[in-house]
Parts: C-alpha cells; structure tokens; sequence
C-alpha cells in the first residue's frame, strides 16, 4: 500500500498557475527529493498536501483522501518542517516541542501523559536540544530553532516526513546531522519522506527517489539516478549542471595533490 | 546512493543517550498561584469598595455586606446603600469586564500571532458600541428582556467587524502581518466612530454621550449588570480556556497549528465567536473601555511566561485588578467630578505600552 499517493495536482493563484498537474508516489522506505530552480513550485506542493494551499487534483494518504481525515488523524500520519519559522512569543524550547504531541491527545485532556513525556524527551536527545529545553525560542540561532521544529516533528512521529528545504539556515555540521538523522529515522519500517532540496549534491547523496520540476511542471520523476541525468537537469536549470557541479568539487580535489 | 556520503568525518549526532529532562511540565496554573493571585485580586477590591468620596472602614464594609449575603439585620449609622447599591455592584462589574477584556486580548495576541492585538485596536470594540448605539437608537429591543437588544446588537456588531477586519487583512495581505492588521483596525474605527457620531446627534435624547461609547464609564453599573457579566465569562471565558493548548500552537504559528493537527478553521471560528461575545456585552453595559485588553496580557505575560494555560487564566485576573484601579483613580483624582474610565486606562495603557515594547524590541535584538 503506498503511504502517500499525489494524483494531477494543479494550484492556482488566481490566473498564475504555480503547479501544474503533477504525479507522485511515495511506499514505505522511499525519500523523494523534490528539486527544481527557483519558482518551480517544490514548496507549493509541500503546501497542498499538507492542507495549507488550496488544490485541484488529489492527495491521498495510506489510499484515502487527505480532506476525509480528521486534522489530528492526518497528523500522526503525515508531519511538516517549514522552511523558516518566525517566533513571535518567548516559549521555551521544550513547550513548542511537546506541541508535536497534540494529535495524541486533542482537546481539552491535555496530555502531560508518560508516553508524551518520553517522546518529547527522545525527540530532544536526537536533535541535540536537550540543553536548550528551557530556553527562550527568542534567544535561538537559525539553526537551533530549525532544530528545535525538527525535534517537534520527531515528537509528532508521523510516518510521512514533508520537509521544506530542511538544512535551509543550517551550517554543514548540522546539514550533515539532519541528513543523517533523517536517514536512521527512514530505515524504520512503514515510513518515508519527501523533501525539497536546493542542493543537488545533497539530493543526489540521499533521495532513493526525485522529482524534477520546472515552472510548475514534471521535467522528470523516477529513481533518483535516472532524474539526476546530464540531460534532464540542463533542460530544467537551463545550464550546464554537471560541468558546474565538477567544477565546484575540483577546488576541493586540488587540496589533495 | 548513500554510498556517496562520506562517514566519520565530523558532524556526528550528539549521543542519543536516553535523555529524560524536557523542559519540565509547568503547564497549567499551579494551586498556590491561584490562591495567590485571587488574594491579591480580593484584596484590591476591598480596598475599591472602602475608598471613595466617602471612605468607609474595611471592617464595616465587610460586616454589610456579609450581612447582605446572609439576610442579617444591618449594622446602625452606616450607609448602607453606598456600599450595595453603589460601590459593590461598580466595583463587580469593573473588575468581570477587566478580566473579560483581557482574556479576549490575550487570547487575540495568540490567535493572531500580533502583540498589539485587542478589542480597541482592531476596531471589535467600535463595531460593538456601533451596534448598541443602533438598537438604543432605533428602539431595538426583545420584548421579554429590555437590555438584551443592545447587547445581542453590539455582540453581533464586534463579531461582523472582526470578519470584515480579518477578511480586508487577508484580501490585502496575505501573510495577515501584524501592522496591516493593526492599520486595517484603526481605519475601521475611526470609520465606525464617525457613524457613531451622526446616530448620537440625531438621536441624543435617547443615546448616552459619546464619551461613554468612546472612553467607557462604568458609573451606576447594577448588580443585574454584574450577573450578565460573570454569566458570560462563565460561558465565553470558559470556552477560551478550553483552547489553552491551541492557542500555543497559533501563538507559534498558524500553520504549525494545522500541521500538528489542530482543526485551525474550527477553533477560529469559535474563539472568534467568544472574543465578539465577551467584547459585545462588556461594550454594551460599560462602553469602549481602551487598552485592557492589550496591556493586561503582556504585563501579565512577564510574570507567568507565553504559554496560554497559565497566561489566561492569569490575565483574568490581571484584568480585574487593573481596571479595578484604573477606576478608583477615575474616581477619586478629580474627587467629586469623576472621569471616564477609558482615560485613565489609555493613560496609563499607553505609558504601558511603550515601556513593554521597547522592552520587548530590545530583548529580541
């Protein structure tokens, strides 16, 4: 059963048509890369399928419409990392993290249960936020606080994984530790994850799977290998991808002599 | 294709070792707070029931009106009707719309994700006095209940206005930013003031003065006046509190709140509904009374934190205590001409504010 099925989906913004009838589908230990140049919409889906844009075409998740789920049921099915997020409130680190825990106990019976605690508690040890638990959000850096949306995720523990631009304010030490991290996550069975990337290497390191948009449309979609081809990145970026990308690691391969 | 990535190379996890410590679980409202705050809350309306024009010993105050509780014939050589008929009433009804006031502004601040959200600036409260001056006007009345026309018109007015502020925002910008939203409010007021306005002069026989629907008095408030009050907190109040732990997850943002699974449309709508409700009746019995509602919850946010368990309830009754000073200076610092209340709110309020946001500005910078 795929976890995660995205059949001719089209949004609109009034006459601009940001995506334009694209197909996808996600089963158990795949990561979809999600790549393509500025504009092409890669975040626009990312908002559709998770309610945030309004949509035509179809989202399913383990086979049934996203719109026939209850808010708290699609959400301990399918969780979201943002590309930035912009704290208004001085909350403490760890009371935004427990916030991943609402769609275990909706409502007014607000939890404070064993489980949650430990799952709040895992989710800070594995981002390495423990020793902010009691910071201010404020007083974050870029990096902590993705960090500290990452760790909410975690405590959501959601089998579908929607990440935008993950490492978007992370320096590579910390780039590095979402990839891996979020490879250990994948290997437990029933789960997957699509993200957007800008990196190509990145996304040519990690995604199993990889779909290649530009202005809206499907340039390519398939195994992550056969996507990444010379000939389907020049179409989309309209420059000479691979050339650039060799260029770029030969500064670093002249150390080496 | 992870074949690619190089391991051992720095940029390792931290060990997950099995870590217990989450940042404590000082959710709710702890019982000695409680306790605290409503001592604290007691204790200043005592002291408004005592002091006035004429200041009245705590003793006997107290001896009245347990008295007055219990049907017990009343003490000799005491006034007692300003202290039940006057004084306690007022100092009921101006402490239930302080804490209703500020319970609406914090729980806007939250839904809004905007720290100078409140009735007054976004233009909820103009709409509810529009609403009331237009029943009183035009005679609108329910023939069972005399004062429930003002107050179903004025609820109905502050809920109308919030949807056309709110949708204006959302229609002009999209991201519904802070200073849009504000703007959007200011512009609504002074266009609902200026109709206020014509409706007062042409029906002045009828209508109470502008100054009571633009700055507020709570001057021979009832104790019926009170009940109304307390009964509408009870429901409205009760349902804001309800949406404690969803109002975190809009304080942090509204999209976040959709992808943890709060059903963000429903619980708008009914905390909408709430904010309206409260505003329309604190309008409708002691006019627009300014700057409670924004100032209440970020004094009070200094001394409980953000998180909206202990922040309500905490502006409940932060609410109380201040309006209830506010209006013992109104009473007392022209003694015996009496101000509207709104002046000293907005006067203080404003000094307030300023103080709190370059605080506020600063500490983020």
């Amino acid at each position: 059963m795929n976890l995660l099925d995205v059949k001719n989906l089209t949004v609109r913004y009034g006459d601009l048509t940001i995506v334009d009838g694209v197909n996808f589908s996600l089963s158990e230990g795949d990561w979809l890369m999600i790549v393509g140049p500025n504009g092409a919409g890669k975040s626009t889906i990312v908002n559709a399928i998770s309610q945030g844009a309004p949509y035509t075409g179809e989202v399913r998740v383990l086979e049934r419409d996203v719109r026939r789920y209850r808010p708290h049921e699609l959400a301990r099915l399918v969780g979201v990392l943002a590309q930035t997020h912009a704290m208004g409130y001085g909350f403490t680190v760890g009371s935004v993290v427990r916030l991943g825990r609402y769609a275990y106990s909706p409502g007014l019976f607000s939890g404070g249960r064993d489980e949650d605690e430990r799952m709040v508690a895992r989710a800070l040890a594995l981002t390495g936020m423990t020793r902010f638990a009691d910071q201010n959000v404020l007083t974050l850096s870029g990096g902590e606080l993705q960090r500290t949306f990452l760790a909410q995720l975690f405590a959501q523990n959601p089998r579908v994984l929607l990440l935008d631009e993950p490492t978007n304010h992370l320096d590579l030490v910390y780039q590095k530790q979402v990839f891996e991290l979020i490879s250990g996550w994948i290997k437990t069975p029933g789960r997957a994850v699509v993200s957007v990337v800008h990196d190509l290497s990145l996304a040519r390191a990690y995604g199993t799977r990889a779909l290649l948009l530009d202005g809206g449309k499907t340039v390519a979609y398939g195994a992550a290998a056969e996507v990444f081809s010379p000939e389907n990145l020049n179409c989309a970026y309209d420059m000479d991808v691979s050339a650039w990308m060799k260029t770029l690691l030969s500064q670093w391969r002249e150390d080496e002599k | 294709m992870r074949r690619n990535v190089q391991r051992g190379t720095g940029g390792e996890l931290p060990s997950p070792a099995p870590e217990t410590h989450t940042g404590g679980r000082r959710d709710g409202f702890r019982a000695g707070e409680l306790v605290l705050f409503a001592l604290v809350t007691l204790a200043v309306m005592a002291l408004c029931v005592c002091v006035g024009s004429v200041s009245l010993p705590l003793k006997t105050t107290l001896t009245v009106i347990w008295n007055a509780v219990w049907r017990l014939p009343m003490p000799d050589g005491v006034s007692v009707p300003i202290i039940l008929s006057v004084r306690l009433p007022r100092v009921l009804c101006v402490a239930l719309t302080g804490a209703a006031l500020s319970i609406c502004g914090g729980a806007m601040q939250g839904l809004l994700k905007n720290p100078l959200a409140d009735g007054s600036t976004l233009g909820v409260a103009s709409g509810a006095s529009l609403g009331a001056v237009i029943a009183i006007a035009f005679g609108i009345t329910l023939p069972a209940l005399p004062f429930a026309g003002t107050m179903i018109l004025a609820i109905a007015f502050a809920f109308l206005s919030l949807l056309i502020i709110l949708s204006l925002a959302y229609k002009i910008d999209y991201s519904m930013s802070t200073n849009t939203i504000i703007l959007i409010g200011v512009i609504y007021s002074m266009f609902v003031s200026s109709i206020l306005a014509l409706i007062i002069s042409f029906a002045s026989d009828r209508v109470r003065q502008i100054t009571f629907w633009t700055m507020g008095s709570l001057l021979g408030a009832t104790l019926q006046n009170a009940l109304v009050l307390l009964a509408a907190l009870v429901v409205f109040g009760g349902l804001i509190l309800r949406y404690s732990r969803e109002l975190n997850a809009f304080a942090v943002s509204e999209d976040n709140a959709r992808n943890i699974g709060v059903p963000v449309r429903r619980v708008k709508l009914f905390l909408l509904i709430a904010v309206s409700a409260l505003i329309g009746v604190c309008v409708s019995i002691g006019g627009t009374i300014g700057f409670v509602g924004l100032v209440t919850p970020h004094m009070v946010r200094m001394i409980v934190g953000p998180d909206h368990k202990r922040l309500l309830p905490a502006s409940l009754f932060g609410g109380a205590v201040f309006l209830m000073l506010a209006d013992l200076v109104a009473r007392i610092l022209l003694n015996p001409v009496e101000l509207p209340i709104g002046v000293v709110t907005s006067f203080v309020g404003a000094f307030l504010f300023v103080v709190i946001f370059y605080r506020y500005r600063r500490a983020r910078a």
